[in-house]
């Protein structure tokens, strides 16, 4: 009984044995609309396909996807290629896929559309990154296959419009699986020659899988990181890649690129030619303009009228010179008032009647002087008259008239004493009337000698 | 071509040129001056002109793998 029993290991391998036997889940196509679709950051997606009434699981595994043209999204309808199988673990059925396309639009469509998206968020298409293009170019790169009928157009072209140029061609393949590298390489290489002004990177017409590679992101970036101005020409009018977008200038065709690539040498002769007239047309207007205004100048009043002009100015002078003299005359009054006081201040000042003040003065004092004198000699006289006559009075002449006499010594001292001479000596005694010239003869001392 | 014209590039005289042209246009120019940029504007124009008539030959080359440069020409079609 028990034997009849399954374990879920045995029942699912069972199952899964069961798909993998049948011819028709080995090889499915499917069609449906991708919805919960995840990217596994290990490369793997997982998805589910559904229609309006049922879903089915599905893995897409990288080494599968990696060859993806476009970045499945939800909603997406696609159309895919693969088998039905068991994933054990999860006892599920689901479809793991090998290829899958868009459905309706193409797979380059879409993946047009989608590199487009992510370059304009990128920035890649902004107007403000566009280089501008040369006026003048003087070296030209071309990038193309040197052997269609796009680089024939090019070189007629700029032959025909500006034959002064130099011309590079850096030949690319521009179809095929090499060509995105082999153009990125060619715009490479022209970026690091470093002489190339302007670069031209196309094509001729064809279906939308020759063109391809211009719609290419290793393209599309390369042309963005170039430092030339880069004009993209791929196929016809009708055909926009993303190099178009990504590049400075988009020409229509190869031959509209080499239009936009360089002036017309008509035009530029014809500038010439424009710039010659207005030369010509200004200089003379300034020659005009320069001959009016001097015809202005000559045709004024003070020329015409010279004489006026000089009356007037005589006028003007002798108002001046009136004005002048005014002034003048002003000038001399107020110095010699000024003047005049000076001199009143200086003869105030003068030394002569310094001198003759001090001699006034010097007078008055000599007068006072004298007048004291007077005063003084006068009381002095007085003062002295009253000295000599009480000196007078007490002179020993009146003593002496009275019959006194005084000797005298030969030496002509008073005589006080008798021991004061010897006899024999000579003496003078002095009376009242003159002098008696005596000798000593005898001297006899008084006893009494108090 | 003279020396002259040889040293001044096809570009550089355009822009003189130009640059000239625009200076006369909008007057306000001393008459000396004036005359000066006409008798360099009329010099210039010439130059230009001779440049374009009297054109080198133009060169075109093609790079070949080893990025060395080789004469190249288009057969063009009759």
């Amino acid at each position: 009984m028990n034997d009849n029993y399954l374990t879920v290991s045995a029942l699912t391998r069972y199952i899964k044995r069961k798909f993998e036997m049948d011819k028709h889940l080995n090889d499915v196509w499917l069609k449906g609309e991708i919805s919960n679709f995840k990217h596994h950051s290990r490369g793997h997606m997982y998805l589910t396909i559904k229609d309006d009434q049922a879903r089915i699981k599905a893995v897409m595994f990288a080494g599968y996807n990696r060859t993806l043209k476009f970045e499945p999204e939800d909603g997406m309808n696609v159309l895919i290629k693969g088998e039905i199988n068991v994933y054990e673990p999860q006892g599920q059925y689901q479809l793991y896929i090998q290829q899958m396309e868009p459905d309706g639009v193409g797979a380059l469509y879409v993946a047009f559309e989608q590199l487009k998206d992510k370059l304009t968020k990128e920035g890649l298409f902004d107007h403000d990154r566009k280089l501008p293009l040369p006026l003048y170019p003087k070296h030209i790169g071309v990038i193309t296959s040197p052997t269609g009928a796009a680089v024939r157009d090019i070189l007629i072209t700029l032959k025909r419009r500006y034959p002064i140029a130099n011309i590079t061609i850096f030949p690319a393949l521009v179809q095929g699986e090499m060509a995105p590298s082999s153009i990125a390489n060619a715009i490479k290489q022209a970026n690091q020659l470093k002489t190339i002004d302007v670069l031209i990177a196309g094509r001729g017409g064809g279906s939308i899988e020759e063109l391809w590679a211009f719609n290419e992101e290793a393209v599309a970036r390369a042309i963005a990181d170039s430092t030339i101005p880069i004009i993209s020409a791929v196929g016809h009018e009708t055909d926009v890649t993303i190099a178009d977008f990504v590049a400075d200038v988009r020409a229509a065709t190869p031959t509209g690129a080499a239009e936009l690539a360089v002036p017309s040498i008509q035009e530029l002769e014809e500038k010439i030619r424009t710039w010659n007239h207005s030369l010509n047309r200004n200089m003379q207007y300034n020659l005009d303009q320069s001959a009016k205004h001097l015809e202005r100048l000559k045709k004024s009043y003070a020329f015409r009228y010279p004489v006026q002009l000089l009356n007037q100015k005589e006028q003007d002078l002798d108002k001046l010179v009136e004005r002048l003299a005014k002034a003048t005359k002003q000038i001399q009054s107020n110095e010699s008032k000024r003047y005049e006081q000076v001199m009143k201040r200086l003869t105030y000042q003068h030394p002569e009647a310094q001198r003759k003040l001090a001699e006034k003065q010097l007078i008055q004092i000599m007068e006072r002087k004298q007048r004291a004198m007077q005063i003084i000699y006068t009381l002095k006289n007085r003062q002295f008259i009253n000295v000599v006559e009480k000196l007078e009075v007490l002179s020993p002449l009146h003593t002496m008239k009275r019959g006194y006499a005084i000797a005298y010594g030969g030496n002509g001292s008073l005589i006080q004493s008798t021991k004061e001479i010897q006899p024999g000596e000579a003496i003078s005694v002095k009376v009242v009337d003159g002098t008696l010239d005596c000798h000593v003869t005898g001297i006899k001392e008084d006893l009494e000698n108090d | 071509m003279t020396d002259k014209e040889k040293e001044v590039s096809f570009e550089q005289a355009m822009e003189d040129l130009e640059a000239i042209v625009e200076k006369l246009e909008e007057g306000e120019v001393p008459l000396e001056k004036a005359i000066q940029y006409y008798q360099q504007g009329m010099e210039l124009s010439k130059v230009c002109s001779n440049k374009l008539t009297n054109v080198e030959k133009q060169m075109t080359n093609i790079i070949n793998e080893q990025g060395d440069l080789k004469a190249f020409s288009v057969q063009e079609e009759e």
